[in-house]
Formats: structure tokens, C-alpha cells, sequence
């Protein structure tokens, strides 16, 4: 499947600012489920743009700029080209040992019911792969999934607690679970095409992987309830949502930020147009 | 439990290394001692060397109570500590090296690899990159007890930001202020060379691309941490700019101070911010205490940092017990120091032992430090130990035991007379490009309550000046 992305981050200030950096986490790399045809980012004002990779092996993208900057916005436009693994993260870059996802994060620690939870959903089924095929549907089943993209997460337990979080918090839970019984685990961002299927999941998204003994590194998305399809693009990966996060910013000055986001990944509607 | 006395022995001697100083204490009127008592109190209250203790409502800071009587050590006792102390560090810095390079203490199996992976403190960021000068752990505080007249352990090594080493200055200034008599009558090795080997240091592992010169400067979380006196007590004394986060900028991978005559380089950096807060972009996103893009520029080599990010690895509890294996593995050595004893209580049969012993044992939090997350079996009640028991089964690879050491006790003079209390140890190890320093003696911690051992000025510890003398 040939998906086109369009994602578009703007920032406003009321007070000019004097200098700021950006991470960006923004790019895609290869692996056996996704092939990328094109990409590009770009600040719309004038600034330094280093490519290079962080632990994990992730593309970031340093921009810094300085001088009187009221705004920036940061265009991300792409092709890529997927087919459907089942879940599966075959031919990625993989730069740390899975043991590194066993360690839990502010943002995936547990608690006593999150522990328990991890068990029960969990005890009918045998095997590890069973096991989180059986926590994804608990979990899907269980929580309740805020698309509007208009909220933040709140972490593992809290979400847990609440039994209602973004796609970001979800995956937070099922990584946490996934820990608790023994597993590494890691967040991943990506992007969702729309599709016949999941309709209402276009834009950026957020699952997470379990890296299990007989099959290597395996996508589960809680927040549709399955593995991941040819419909998602994967991006970064990391120990949670802090690790992995497409933007991480500092400045200095300026003061009344105002963030707005625009996402479309949609299905390219024809397969001849590639010549 | 008796303990070993470091004047007394078992009780029936008097080691010849206080015999000067029990004469003076039996011919001292106790008037005098007290007088001199709070003669010390109110000096260090001008200086205004205070220590802030967390989770205490009542006073955010306060003064670490001094005790004048000083702990001895003979020269030949300190040459063996020292001797000891050296192969350690030598030794941490061996296995900082090796597991963020090629990692063959983890292939011979001297270690469980999931311990270093799994451990938050190691610090992705640092696989494969090359230190300065190959140096991670730049001043080490190494927390040695003394079971008997021969046996040192090491307790725990700090390989992170460790703090107290003004107190050993000014407990040694305040000593020659109030007692030159006991002076005149001992060779004291002098500790006030400190700052000058600390600075000879930082200087020798500045990047090559800097200056003869270099610029150091030492980066403080402000004056809300607990060692924010110590901070600016150690810049004055190396003469060096104590600065801030907001003090430094990045620009193109380089750190600059501001300073009045614009935006000074800056080479080196002490830094007393923990990893976790040195760099938002980096690690902890919310922050404010560190510097945006100083990893950036360390790992484009303009800039070190002392320590180097990522030490914390190996002065983690369970890392710990390994330690005589990991000496053994990178310098060839036998241990000269020794380790306590210490069960792993992620391994299921030490687990159950600990469970079944928690009223005689003392239980660590493999990532706790400061005395805080610990429980005394012996001095704890049943709701602390049911606690623990509760911790332990949830999580036992977060928690190691050890025996309840009796460590040494000294005299100190406390409300009802001079009476023996607990003491440990922490000597100040420096590494650089020009080798290891370590100035004679160390901070001496002492229990104030009668039979605590827990020695933390966050706990109702205080200090003793901390003598090697010549005998």
C-alpha cells in the first residue's frame, strides 16, 4: 500500500522569541514492512538542519535557529510504500539489546492494579505471542480510546486508573503490562492511514512493539485493537513517549506558545504512478 | 553487638594512635570541651555551611552537627586504604569504559548483561562514544566501614555527583582554629591541597581542542539543592565560575558562559546537576536546571563533563555486589579493599533468606542513596518491616541485604560525655589524565544517636575531622 503524508506543526508566540532548538523525530527508515520513496522536512524559517540518529537509531532532525522568531512551522511531506507483516519489524535498524525495554520509565510504572491486570488478562493463554495478542484485546476492550488529539498523556497508571487515554497512553499501558511479565517492550510514533477498516484512525498514532524470542520485534496497537497493518508508517521508537517524541523543544525567550498540528496520511490513489 | 573502637580496640586497649589524644581528653575539663563545642557551632554558623534535608518541613536547612574529637588513622593504616581505594577506581573506570564500549565483561560473564541494560543509569546516549582522556569517573566518593582492626569494606561507591568534601575542609580549618595545641603535638597530613588537585584535574581532562588554558566552570542546580553551599564553597576555592543552567548557551555544538564582556567558551564543567536534568532535549524534557544541547556539544567532543554522563551504572546496589569480581577482571588484581557481604534479592534463594531474616538484615533500594528508602532490621519496627516485606515481594530486583555491620565506633562527644558512636568513612578519589589523587583521610561520618549506625547527615548523622597521622 502507497501512503501519502502530510503533517504540518506550527508554532505562534505573542512574544518574539530569541533562540530555539527542535528535535524532530519525524522521518521514517526502511525495514521489510515499509520502504520510504520520499521524504521531507521543512522549517519555514531560516535555521541550522543537521540530520544524524539518536541511541536507538532513530533519523532526528536538529533545527536551531536565533534572531526575532514570532513563529515556525515545520512541514513533513512523504511517500512510503508498506505491506502487511502481521505486526511484525523485520530488516529495522536495531542499535540497543532488547533488555534495554525491560526497564520501566516515568512513564510506564507500574502499579498494583496495572500488575494485576497484566496477569489476569493474560493467564488463559500459554505463549508469550498468545499472551500479548490477549492483552492488546483486553486492553482494547477495557480502556477507551481519545482521538481528538486535543489532550496529552498522562502516563501508564493514570490512564489505567482512568481507564480512558490518547493512543499514546495506551501504548504506555500495554508496555508497562508487557514489562511486568518479563518482556522488553518499546513506543513507537508513526502515522495511521484511513482505511476501510479503521476509518476513524487517520493521523499520528502511537503502539508499541514486544520483542519475543521466536519472532524478534511484533507491533501491537492497542488502541484498534490489533496488530499493525500495511496502514501504518512507522517512525521512532524508544523507552516511552518521552524517548521517541516527534518534537522536543527548548527556547529561550518568547512567551504565549501557541501549537497547532495538521496530519493527513491517506492511501495514494493509484499504483501506475510509479515510473 | 560489640563493635570495634577505634581508640579501644574490643574494649581493653588503648591503640597507640590515640594515645595523644586520650591524655588530652582525660585532662580536658568536659567545661572546655563544650565551650569549644559551640565555639565550632558558631563558626561554622558564620560561614553558613548548611545541609538541606528533604521531606523535613520544620527547617529546609540546617547545620550538620560537628563533633571535635577527630577519628586517627596511622599512616600505615591509610596506605592500604589508599592502595585499595586506587585499584577500585582504577577499576570503575575500567568498566565504565568497557560497558559502553566493547563490553567483555559482559561477554565473559563477569556481570548479568540485563543488569547494565535493564539499569536506568545507563545511559544510552554514551554507547560508543569516547570520553576525554578515556576518564568516566573523575572524582569517585568511596563509603569505606571498619569492622576490626584490619578489615576495611567498601559500603558504597559514589561514582555520581558525590558531595561532602568541604566538609572535610572545613572541618580540618575549623580543628586548627580551636585546638592548635593538639596540632603541635600530631603530624596531620594536610587536606587543604583538595581544591588544587581537583583543579589540576579538571584541567588535565579539558578536550584537545582546548586551549593551554582551559575555561572550567562548575554547574550548579542553584541554591535548592542540598550541596548548593558546598557548590560555591568548591568554585571559590578552585577559582572557577559557579554558574547555572540558564548561565550557559549552546551554539553550534559549543558551550558558552555569559559573562559581562559577552559569551566566554567554556572547556570543562564540574557539574553537580544529576544526568537526569543536565539537558532537556535530551533526557528529563520539563527540566529547568540544565542546559539545552550540552550533550550535543559533549558528544561532538567541544566540552567534557566531570563525571562523564552515565557513571551511575556502576555505583548501583546490585552492580555493587559484583564489584570484587569486576575488579578482579580489569586489573588482574586480588581486591585489597573488601566488599560486604550482600545478597541479591533478585535471585530467588537470597530473596527468601532476606525474607525470612529482614529483623537482622539492613535492606537497600538498588537505586536509592542518601540513607533514604533503607531499612535497619534490627532498629525497625513491625509496620517497617512488614513494609519491606511487601516491597521485596513486588519487586525484588529493585532491593539487596546485607548483614548489619558493626562498624567501628569512636569517641565523640556527645550530650552525656564522650561516648563511643559509629562512624564510616569517605575518602575523595580523583582521576585524570595525570592519574589518581586522593588526599589522606576523607569526611568521617558519625551516628549521634546512641547505637545508630546510619551515619546520613539527612538521618541525624554529623562529621568528625578525619586525621592520618604519622605514628
Amino acid at each position: 500500500m502507497r501512503i501519502k503524508i502530510s503533517h504540518s506543526i506550527t508554532y505562534a508566540y505573542d512574544e518574539p522569541v530569541r533562540q530555539l532548538t527542535q528535535i524532530l523525530r519525524l522521518t521514517p527508515r526502511d525495514h521489510d514492512g515499509q520502504h520510504v520513496m520520499s521524504w521531507r522536512i521543512e522549517p519555514n524559517i531560516d535555521g541550522r538542519l543537521r540530520a544524524g540518529q539518536d541511541p536507538y537509531g532513530n533519523i532526528v532532525h536538529t533545527f536551531s535557529a536565533d534572531g526575532s522568531i514570532s513563529g515556525l512551522s515545520i512541514r513533513v511531506d512523504g511517500v512510503v510504500e508498506t505491506i502487511d507483516l502481521a505486526g511484525a519489524v523485520r530488516g529495522a535498524l536495531e542499535r540497543v539489546p532488547p533488555d534495554v525495554f525491560r526497564r520501566d520509565t516515568l512513564l510506564t510504572t507500574p502499579d498494583e492494579a496495572l500488575r494485576d491486570f497484566a496477569v489476569k488478562a493474560t493467564q488463559a493463554d500459554g505463549a508469550p505471542l498468545a499472551k500479548m495478542h490477549a492483552l492488546t484485546e483486553a486492553l482494547h476492550d477495557e480502556m477507551s480510546c481519545d482521538r481528538s488529539g486535543k489532550r496529552t498523556g498522562i502516563g501508564a497508571a493514570a490512564a489505567f486508573t482512568a481507564r480512558e487515554g490518547i493512543p499514546q497512553d495506551l501504548a504506555h499501558v500495554f508496555m508497562t503490562c508487557a514489562r511486568q511479565l518479563g518482556l522488553p517492550a518499546r513506543y513507537v510514533s508513526g502515522y495511521v492511514a484511513a482505511s476501510d477498516a479503521l476509518p476513524l484512525a487517520e493521523g499520528a498514532h502511537a503502539w508499541a512493539e514486544v520483542h519475543l524470542d521466536d519472532y524478534g520485534w511484533i507491533g501491537f496497537d492497542c488502541a484498534n485493537g490489533q496488530c499493525p497493518t500495511d496502514t501504518h508508517v512507522r517512525i521512532a521508537a524508544g523507552l516511552d513517549f518521552a524517548d521517541a517524541a516527534p518534537v522536543r523543544g527548548a527556547r529561550k525567550g518568547g512567551s504565549g506558545e501557541n501549537l497547532a498540528v495538521s496530519v493527513t496520511a491517506r492511501v495514494a490513489g493509484s499504483q501506475q504512478t510509479n515510473q | 553487638m560489640v563493635a570495634f573502637d577505634e581508640m579501644t580496640g574490643m574494649g581493653s586497649e588503648l591503640r597507640p594512635a590515640y594515645d595523644a589524644l586520650d591524655r588530652w581528653l582525660k585532662e580536658a575539663p568536659p567545661e572546655m570541651l563544650a565551650l569549644r563545642r559551640s565555639q565550632a557551632e558558631l563558626f561554622f554558623r558564620r560561614i553558613g555551611i548548611t545541609f538541606a534535608v528533604y521531606g523535613d518541613e520544620e527547617s529546609t536547612e540546617r547545620l550538620i552537627p560537628f563533633d571535635i574529637i577527630p577519628r586517627v588513622l596511622t599512616k600505615p593504616e591509610w596506605s592500604k586504604l589508599e592502595k585499595g581505594l586506587r585499584q577500585r577506581v582504577t577499576a570503575l573506570n575500567m568498566f565504565l569504559a568497557d560497558v559502553y564500549g566493547p563490553k567483555e565483561c559482559l561477554k565473559a560473564g563477569i556481570i548479568p548483561p540485563d543488569l547494565v541494560y535493564r539499569n536506568a543509569c545507563y545511559q544510552l546516549e554514551m554507547v560508543d562514544f569516547q570520553v576525554p582522556h578515556g576518564i568516566y569517573c573523575h572524582i569517585a566518593g568511596i563509603d569505606i566501614v571498619r569492622v576490626d582492626a584490619d578489615t576495611f569494606y567498601v559500603l558504597e561507591d559514589n561514582a555520581r555527583t558525590p558531595s561532602g568534601v568541604s566538609y572535610m575542609m572545613e572541618n580540618r580549618e575549623v580543628m586548627l582554629r580551636l585546638f592548635p595545641e593538639l596540632f603541635a603535638t600530631h603530624r596531620v597530613a594536610p587536606v587543604d591541597n583538595y581544591p588544587d588537585q581537583l583543579l589540576a584535574t579538571l584541567r588535565s581532562v579539558a578536550p584537545r581542542s582546548a586551549s593551554a588554558d582551559p575555561n572550567i566552570c562548575l554547574l550548579t542546580p542553584g541554591q535548592y539543592n542540598s550541596a548548593f553551599y558546598e557548590h560555591s564553597f568548591l568554585a571559590d576555592k578552585l577559582g572557577v565560575e559557579l554558574v547555572e543552567g540558564s548561565d550557559l548557551l549552546v551554539k553550534d555544538d559549543v558551550v558558552y558562559m555569559r559573562t559581562t564582556q559577552g559569551p566566554k567558551r567554556v572547556d570543562v564543567i564540574y557539574r553537580r546537576i544529576d544526568d537526569e536534568f543536565i539537558d532537556p532535549l535530551v533526557f528529563r524534557g520539563d527540566s529547568v536546571l540544565g542546559v539545552p544541547g550540552i550533550i550535543g556539544a559533549y558528544k561532538a567532543g567541544n566540552v567534557t563533563l566531570a563525571n562523564a554522563v552515565g557513571t551511575g551504572v556502576a555505583d548501583d546496589k546490585a552492580v555493587y555486589s559484583y564489584m570484587p569480581e569486576i575488579v578482579k577482571f580489569f586489573t588482574g588484581e586480588e581486591p585489597i579493599l573488601k566488599n560486604v557481604p550482600t545478597w541479591r534479592c533478585r535471585e530467588p534463594e537470597a530473596n527468601a533468606y532476606v525474607l525470612d531474616n529482614l529483623e537482622k538484615l539492613v535492606v537497600k533500594e538498588v537505586n536509592g542513596s542518601g540513607g533514604y528508602g533503607m531499612l535497619v532490621g534490627p532498629h525497625a519496627n513491625k509496620a517497617q518491616i512488614e513494609t519491606f516485606r511487601r516491597k521485596l515481594k513486588a519487586q525484588p530486583e529493585g532491593f539487596i541485604a546485607q548483614p548489619t555491620l558493626a562498624l567501628s565506633t569512636c569517641p565523640t562527644f556527645v550530650a552525656s560525655g564522650v561516648a563511643p558512636r559509629h562512624v564510616d568513612l569517605r575518602p575523595y578519589v580523583l582521576s585524570g589524565a595525570n592519574g589518581i589523587s586522593c588526599v589522606p583521610g576523607g569526611l568521617t561520618r558519625v551516628a549521634l544517636k546512641e547505637g545508630s549506625l546510619v551515619v546520613n547527615s539527612s538521618q541525624g548523622g554529623g562529621t568528625k575531622d578525619t586525621w592520618v597521622i604519622d605514628a
